[in-house]
């Protein structure tokens, strides 16, 4: 493979390559761009960390089977296929990381933001994970265990993070407007409103 | 093919943020220019028919991440989708879906087109694209 082509260059060739020959069908291609930029997104898994927050049964089946209770909300796909749902607690905090390529639960995610692929956030977050949570502005007692998952395998992800205090009158979907992305892969936390 | 990811996109318009709004992270769009909407797209389009294993495709990520890694200790100049569509270049070709030294042939042709032919997405800043975002040689006009 030559190796000093331009990145676009090299996209654009391969795109026009394939559909030229009928591989693929420039409508599906265009079709999954448009769903990954436009509906799929960390909103998804908002609505499932509030569902989780309200529904005692439901958080129960959302720890002892992820792609299933995300799947009962509607959201499936690729890279969904096999979801595990870490729970935050006072004493411990999960965070997630790809070490080796970019896996991330697209359903409920979407795509991973450009930090998540860096090899900087992969190798960092393994070694020194309260250093890197504090450079997202996420200081943790040295009393709170950091747990990292490494979703390199089949298995993509996600964290529950805590319920802030002061929202217990607040309905469901005013708390999953609260739910970030970034506390949904454990480098933040949820605010109060 | 104007289209897509292309700057008429209203997603980048959108000023609303937080769970609720388009997947965007935090103000910046899932793609940064439209080739890599493109290196996406053609991965999805081509598990979806079947003609390569997303497995494979991941397995030929891993090994082009770990090998840039490997040349660039300082990690400058990093670009994921520019390993995402050398890993499919390498897939797609190892599977024989097209020669070995198609792309680049393409390639070489694509930028012998003369300067203003608006196929190339090349120096397009995807969300910035305001009154002085580079041009790179397009004649949209």
């Amino acid at each position: 493979m030559t190796t000093d082509i331009d990145p676009a260059l090299r996209a654009e060739a391969l795109a026009s390559l394939l559909i030229e020959r009928g591989l693929v069908d420039e409508g599906v291609m265009n079709n999954f761009i448009k769903t990954y930029e436009q509906s799929v997104g960390p909103m998804n898994g908002a609505k499932v960390v509030a569902r989780a927050w309200t529904d005692p049964d439901y958080r129960e089946r959302l720890l002892a089977d992820g792609t299933g209770a995300i799947a009962e909300l509607g959201f499936k796909g690729p890279q969904g296929e096999h979801i595990v749902v870490l729970e935050n607690t006072p004493d411990v905090h999960h965070v997630v990381v790809c070490t080796l390529c970019s896996c991330y639960p697209w359903p409920v995610l979407g795509l991973p933001p450009s930090w998540y692929k860096d090899p900087s956030y992969r190798s960092r977050i393994v070694r020194e994970p309260r250093a890197v949570l504090a450079e997202f502005g996420l200081e943790l007692g040295e009393d709170v265990t950091i747990r990292v998952f490494d979703s390199s395998s089949e298995v993509r992800y996600m964290v529950l993070p805590l319920r802030p205090a002061g929202t217990e009158g607040l309905p469901e979907e005013d708390l999953a407007a609260l739910v970030t992305r970034d506390a949904m892969v454990g480098v933040a936390q949820v605010a109060a409103p | 093919m104007s289209g897509p990811g292309g700057h008429a996109d209203p997603a980048y318009l959108l000023d609303t943020s937080g769970p609720a709004a388009p997947p965007r992270d935090n103000g910046e769009l899932v793609f940064r220019a439209p080739w890599e909407s493109k290196a996406f797209g053609l991965a999805l389009a081509l598990t979806e028919a079947g003609l390569i294993d997303w497995e494979d495709f991941r397995q030929a990520l891993i090994g082009e991440i770990s090998g840039w890694e490997a040349a660039h200790p300082s990690g400058e100049g990093w670009s994921y989708y520019d390993c995402w569509v050398r890993s499919l270049e390498r897939v797609v070709s190892g599977k024989g879906l097209i020669g070995a030294g198609a792309v680049a042939d393409k390639a070489a042709r694509l930028a012998a087109l003369p300067a203003g032919h608006d196929h190339l997405d090349a120096g397009h800043d995807h969300p910035g694209a305001g009154p002085d975002h580079p041009s790179a040689g397009h004649d949209h006009g």
